[in-house]
């Protein structure tokens, strides 16, 4: 049994060996096709693996009345931009209530050659955190003390070779290049923060002091002593860590009705369930669409082998008359394609991981996605759900083989 | 009919044979005949009086409509499809008038070809030889072929040297029946005779049966029995496709 399906492996491997230029092709189709299904499920779950580690451990964000998805990603992910800003009396009063633990104001507006400017104070170093309740490190340096100190994510520090020590200046808004700089007022990095993989990594942090100093007119700014006593007259949103999570739906429903200024208070895990719900129907017809690539895939491999089975007629014959018997003919087009199908799969899932391997730093620093290497589950039921539908499909050619061999006999014409 | 006295068991007999490819015009209607055990037997006629169709018979490839093809002591008319595959593979070896070797196989692969699918060949390759590679090495020596041709590409070979190759491939793991097509139809006069000669030099070694097939009557004298199938065959039409 084992003699005979090494026997078939190796005349399927010699055959395909021999049409190698369009089994080639073949071959690159099917690689394709595992790629693309591999990518979209890798893109899709590193994707929800990165959001959903982005945050950690706060109970509601806050922020002016907006939708909640808006303000779940600027606040959280530094995407788009915020619709107005809340008044520090509401801070304060929220920062009275009993039920709140912790809050980390936020002040967003500003960029450093492409990479946010986040003004807040020294709570965000205290209780932010990310993936399963990780705290933020300090990888060089130290948190701002002054004004004009700042602290900056691991990517910031990499990808632009900064250092402690070094002087950045400000843009005005969040794109990469701004016509207004703030460059009467230089910021010194203080600190570097140790790589998170979040969009912790990409931000630059000042105070909130150090924020309002930038925008105000020169001399119009009188600071505190102590910087991180300043108080602004607005921020942009506020995330709440409450003393117990019993109390987060009355709290939200005080904050969504608060009457001194619109408000909305989200939950960040509901949030993100909107997210996922809103783009996974995109992703089930990118898989879909991966789906029916690899079909397509599959099916160019059924006609090669249809196309090839005439003129391999006397091929077949040739093997009967030396004693192969239908199955074996049987069997060898069912090896070709399996062959063929496994080639192609490995090919295409191999190819993915050189390609993360490849962007992986680019998806990080461009989507703040943190793209895994390594072969996972899904990798392989791709590879096994392509062997199984190319042996499937393959049963066609197949089954055409061994009649043409049973009616052709030793004395094909052809 | 072969008059020649048979001293030995019979390789091939065949029994009221009758057979056509479409129902009520027969290609063969053969009262008897008796191929012996060892004997060398040259079967010839003009084309489509039914030679090929009945080496297909003796190979199991077709079943006679009617009486008994017996070979090597298997009635292949009562046999299942897998039978008579499992015949063929352990006890024929068929050289084709195309020499039909597989493109994509090495001069070595195409002659242990037979060896893959039948235990019994394979066995007695290594028997003789010590293994299948040992085996073909040592046929294709016999028959002439360079060493230096064996990895080479049965395509790239000369047509003598293909049609030697294939009578390797028949020979190889000392098959008791040895069929051939009109295999010398591609070679010149002096090339079919040395063919002739080789083949039967190496079927007698190898103690084989021969049913070699030709119009050639010239090849007759090689043989120990000549048979003009006209005067075996008593069907009235005989199809071209024979």
């Amino acid at each position: 049994m084992l003699h005979s399906l090494r026997n078939t492996f190796s005349l399927g491997f010699k055959s395909v060996w021999n049409r190698r230029g369009t089994a080639a092709l073949t071959l690159a189709s099917i690689a394709v096709s595992a790629a693309l299904l591999s990518v979209v499920d890798r893109v899709r779950t590193d994707a929800q693996t990165s959001f959903a580690n982005t945050i950690s451990g706060t109970d509601l964000i806050i922020g002016a009345r907006s939708g909640d998805l808006n303000m779940l990603l600027y606040s959280v992910f530094r995407i788009g931009n915020p619709t107005n800003n809340i008044a520090w009396d509401s801070f304060e009063t929220i920062q009275a209530r009993r039920e709140v633990d912790w809050l980390i104001p936020m002040s967003l507006g500003d960029a450093h050659k492409g990479y946010r400017v986040l003004g807040t104070n020294l709570d965000y170093f205290e209780h932010y955190r990310y993936a399963d309740g990780r705290n933020l490190a300090m990888s060089a340096g130290e948190v701002f003390s002054g004004a004009l100190d700042a602290v900056i994510g691991a990517e910031v520090a990499e990808q632009l070779n900064y250092a402690v020590g070094q002087q950045i200046v400000i843009s005005h808004g969040i794109t990469a290049t701004s016509f207004v700089t703030h460059d009467e007022n230089p910021f010194t990095v203080v600190g570097i923060l140790a790589p998170t993989g979040t969009p912790v990594d990409r931000t630059v942090h000042i105070s909130l002091a150090g924020m309002d100093l930038i925008h105000a007119p020169p001399g119009g700014l009188e600071l505190p002593p102590v910087v991180d006593d300043y108080e602004p007259e607005q921020i942009t949103a506020v995330l709440v860590g409450l003393k117990s999570r019993i109390a987060v739906f009355s709290v939200q429903r005080f904050l969504n009705e608060y009457e001194r200024e619109p408000l909305s208070a989200v939950i960040p895990g509901v949030a993100l369930q909107q997210l996922w719900g809103l783009i996974g129907v995109a992703e089930y017809a990118l898989l879909g669409v991966s789906a029916m690539v690899v079909l397509a895939g599959v099916l160019g491999l059924l006609a090669t082998l249809l196309v090839s089975l005439n003129e391999r007629r006397r091929e077949m014959s040739v093997l009967r008359s030396v004693g192969a018997r239908p199955g074996h003919v049987f069997s060898l087009l069912l090896s070709e394609a399996a062959l063929l199908a496994f080639l192609g799969a490995v090919t295409g899932l191999l190819a993915v991981q050189l390609a993360v391997l490849l962007v992986r730093s680019w998806a990080l620093s461009e989507f703040g996605i943190q793209l895994s290497l390594g072969l996972r589950v899904f990798d392989f039921a791709v590879l096994a759900g392509i062997l199984f539908i190319a042996v499937l499909v393959s049963a066609i050619p197949a089954w055409r083989a061994y009649r043409l061999s049973l009616a052709d006999g030793l004395t094909v014409k052809i | 009919m072969p008059d020649a006295p048979l001293q030995q068991p019979a390789a091939v007999v065949i029994d009221n044979l009758r057979f056509g490819y479409v129902p009520g015009e027969d290609v063969l209607l053969i009262p008897d005949l008796t191929i012996a055990s060892g004997a060398r037997v040259f079967l010839y006629g003009p084309s489509g009086c039914g030679k090929s169709t009945l080496l297909s018979m003796i190979g199991g490839v077709l079943v006679p409509a009617e009486g008994r093809v017996d070979v090597l002591g298997n009635d292949l008319a009562s046999m299942k499809g897998s039978g008579r595959d499992r015949v063929r593979a352990d006890h024929l070896g068929i050289i084709f008038q195309q020499f039909n070797l597989v493109p994509y196989l090495s001069v070595v692969d195409n002659v242990s070809l037979p060896c893959r699918y039948s235990q019994r060949r394979l066995q007695r390759a290594r028997d003789d030889d010590g293994s299948v590679d040992a085996a073909a090495a040592r046929l294709l020596s016999e028959l002439g072929i360079d060493e230096r041709l064996r990895a080479r590409r049965s395509t790239d070979l000369s047509v003598g040297q293909q049609q030697r190759v294939a009578a390797a491939r028949a020979l190889i793991g000392r098959p008791e029946l040895i069929i051939a097509d009109e295999p010398t139809s591609s070679l010149d006069a002096d090339r079919r005779r040395d063919f002739v000669s080789l083949l039967l030099s190496e079927c007698e070694k190898a103690n084989s049966t021969v049913v070699f097939v030709s119009h050639d009557q010239a090849l007759a004298d090689h043989f120990d029995n000549a048979i003009d199938l006209r005067t075996i065959n008593r069907a009235e039409r005989q199809s071209d496709a024979a």
